[in-house]
């Protein structure tokens, strides 16, 4: 269970816009007409995409009140899940994967990288350009490790090169694209082998 | 070493593409209306030829648990819901099924639908997972431009609708009450067993829960028959399993094997072999972060079943490798792996929420050379306490890799210990809060 804080200058107004609004019907008809609180988690991440990729605790209230149940239902499910960003966070919001697999492949580089380049600490944003970074847990992407997330796109087989090269291009706020940056197509295995070679991070 | 043409994921790698078309190609969706015909009992029995286990970790006969939903539908209806919540550190097989092969999970969750009664059924992805959700929605509805879902799915003359539902980061959610709970719109803590959520599940319904693996193999075993399924691999450990192997590798890889395949061929045919050589394997986690790991004189015999893996008091898992060499610090290794279970601990049960802290912190004290000799005792005692102690199974999850490392490592870890000092100082360890959260204030 992770300890997450709320912001301390919080909006005071918070609605859906039209095109969410919309959004918010399809998302009703996947659940039961009855079990309406099903959709507390999509609506959540309908308002953090509006917001900035942010939840204010204006809009943990209007879903509340949207969905006709208690704010606190609202509020211990935004605080519950690590994905819900209940500060700012960076436009390039840089998700660095430090569990062991990506550990073991060099992935206390990328954080040494990123204190360097971005902020000194997690979450909080950089002074040139707009990023912030923060360690997370495993992000499914093992074979592939070490690997960062950034906004909603993984970045995968990153040495000290692509990473200072991704993060560069971030603050220059023209983002490489996402995939392997060592060639190889998704998790097949390499085909060039570089036995006893280090050639990850 | 499986034959070509029994591979069940012939796109794993996307070299064929995921789009409908091409995998109508591969025969995905050829006779799903023949199949479902036969009735449900043949399914089920089909699939308990085949002896097909459970693929996200706990490894139950998958034909055993369909039959347990009730026969009849009674005035609640029945759910199915697919478990593709892979977050156990190691493990990133579903992640390719869901990009690359998203049609034979949806002719899957159909054959299982019909198999346990249910109309609807829910996809649960990990919310990091934006991406393969998105294109596991295109492949839902290409299937249904293609009247493959809907009213009266493939012409089988039943209904059936599929909804993805994303995650948001939470571990926890990976276990199937929790994942029912998260579903409801609550916060992911699991629910007490029994009743079992095949008779009281999902909204209070009977609901089947199935890895995506295990449902994504579903139509091919019913295609080629159970018969053919049981033959490959060993008794009761059958079929084909993609092993994600990681770690310190030549070429970390995902590859679809047969059950049984022994660790070092696995490892050296497909992975390239040990960073170093063999020579140089330190450790292998052998089933993701939450299964013992097993140092190299294992390794050199061992095969990847689950029943050899339990003699060896380890287990298959989600077959998510991690291979440690002699370059690595292994107790900084389990010392990162206890902090991702004290990070994902969902605080419901105080063995688990407290005991996983206590774990890491001790371990990262060892890490750090200042542990003394009774610090290992202790630990060694805290492992006790969580296990068995907790409603789910993350307290087994987080206790086994820690009594792992002490059962084959404890030289290691106590060469770093020093005696209790005889003047005792007072130590500034934070027990109770967790001093390091607290200090950072956006954590």
């Amino acid at each position: 269970m992770s300890l997450k804080k709320v912001h301390e200058e919080q909006p005071k107004d918070f609605k859906f816009n039209s095109e969410n609004l919309k959004k918010v019907e399809e998302i009703f008809k996947r659940y039961p007409e009855k079990n309406k609180k099903s959709a507390v988690m999509p609506l959540l991440y309908l308002a953090q995409r509006q917001n900035d990729n942010w939840i204010p605790l204006a809009a943990m209230k209007y879903i509340a009140n949207y969905l006709s149940i208690p704010y606190i239902s609202v509020y211990e499910v935004a605080t519950f899940y690590t994905m819900y960003n209940l500060a700012p966070v960076g436009k390039h919001f840089i998700q660095v994967c430090t569990t062991t697999p990506c550990l073991i492949r060099g992935a206390d580089k990328i954080v040494k990288l990123c204190k360097e380049k971005i902020s000194p600490n997690e979450n909080e944003i950089s002074k040139q350009g707009s990023c912030s970074w923060m360690e997370v847990e495993c992000l499914g992407a093992c074979v592939s490790a070490p690997m960062v997330q950034i906004n909603d796109d993984y970045y995968e087989d990153l040495d000290e090169k692509s990473t200072k090269e991704i993060l560069e291009s971030l603050i220059k706020d023209k983002p490489l694209k996402p995939g392997s940056y060592r060639g190889r197509k998704n998790t097949a295995p390499e085909k060039k082998l570089n036995t006893n070679g280090e050639n990850h991070a | 070493m499986l034959k070509k043409e029994d591979k069940i994921f012939k796109n794993i790698y996307n070299e064929l593409g995921w789009d409908i078309e091409s995998s109508l190609k591969r025969d995905d969706w050829k006779n799903t209306k023949d199949l479902i015909s036969k009735g449900r009992d043949w399914i089920i029995n089909e699939i308990k030829t085949s002896q097909l286990r459970g693929r996200g970790g706990a490894g139950f006969s998958t034909g055993l648990k369909w039959s347990f939903a009730p026969k009849e539908v009674g005035s609640r209806p029945h759910y199915l819901v697919i478990n593709a919540d892979e977050s156990e550190p190691g493990t990133c097989k579903d992640r390719d099924i869901l990009r690359f092969e998203p049609q034979k999970l949806i002719e899957g969750c159909l054959i299982a639908g019909f198999a346990v009664s249910a109309h609807v059924c829910y996809i649960y992805i990990r919310g990091e997972y934006l991406n393969e959700g998105k294109r596991l929605q295109e492949a839902i509805d290409q299937a249904y431009e293609k009247k493959y879902l809907g009213k009266n799915a493939c012409g089988s003359g039943w209904d059936f609708d599929i909804h993805i539902h994303f995650g948001a980061g939470a571990y926890i959610c990976g276990e199937e009450t929790a994942l029912l709970e998260s579903i409801e719109g609550n916060k992911g803590q699991p629910r007490l067993k029994p009743p079992f959520p095949a008779l009281v599940g999902l909204y209070g319904c009977p609901t089947i829960v199935n890895n995506v693996e295990t449902i994504a193999v579903v139509p091919t075993i019913l295609r080629r028959g159970g018969k053919w399924f049981s033959s490959i691999g060993k008794p009761k450990n059958t079929g084909t399993k993609i092993f994600c192997i990681s770690g310190n590798v030549n070429s970390p890889c995902n590859v679809e094997e047969e059950m049984g395949i022994p660790l070092k061929e696995l490892i050296e045919k497909h992975a390239g072999g040990v960073v170093g050589g063999w020579e140089n394997l330190q450790a292998v986690i052998p089933g993701g972060s939450s299964m013992p790991l097993l140092p190299k004189k294992i390794c050199d015999t061992i095969t990847m079943d689950f029943d050899s893996l339990i003699e060896n008091k380890s287990g298959l898992g989600t077959a998510g490798i991690v291979v440690i060499n002699k370059d690595q610090d292994i107790v900084e290794c389990m010392a990162r792996i206890a902090r991702f279970y004290k990070h994902e601990s969902c605080g419901q049960c105080t063995p688990c929420r407290e005991g996983s802290g206590w774990m890491w912190r001790i371990l990262d004290r060892v890490v750090k050379r200042k542990a003394t000799y009774g610090d290992v005792e202790l630990l060694a005692d805290v492992t006790k306490q969580i296990e068995g102690h907790t409603i789910c199974a993350f307290g087994e999850g987080s206790a086994w890799p820690v009594q792992g490392l002490l059962r084959h490592f404890r030289k290691e870890v106590e060469s770093r210990c020093r005696e209790e000092p005889l003047i005792k100082k007072k130590l500034n360890n934070p027990y109770l809060v967790d001093q390091h959260l607290l200090e950072n204030k956006n954590a």
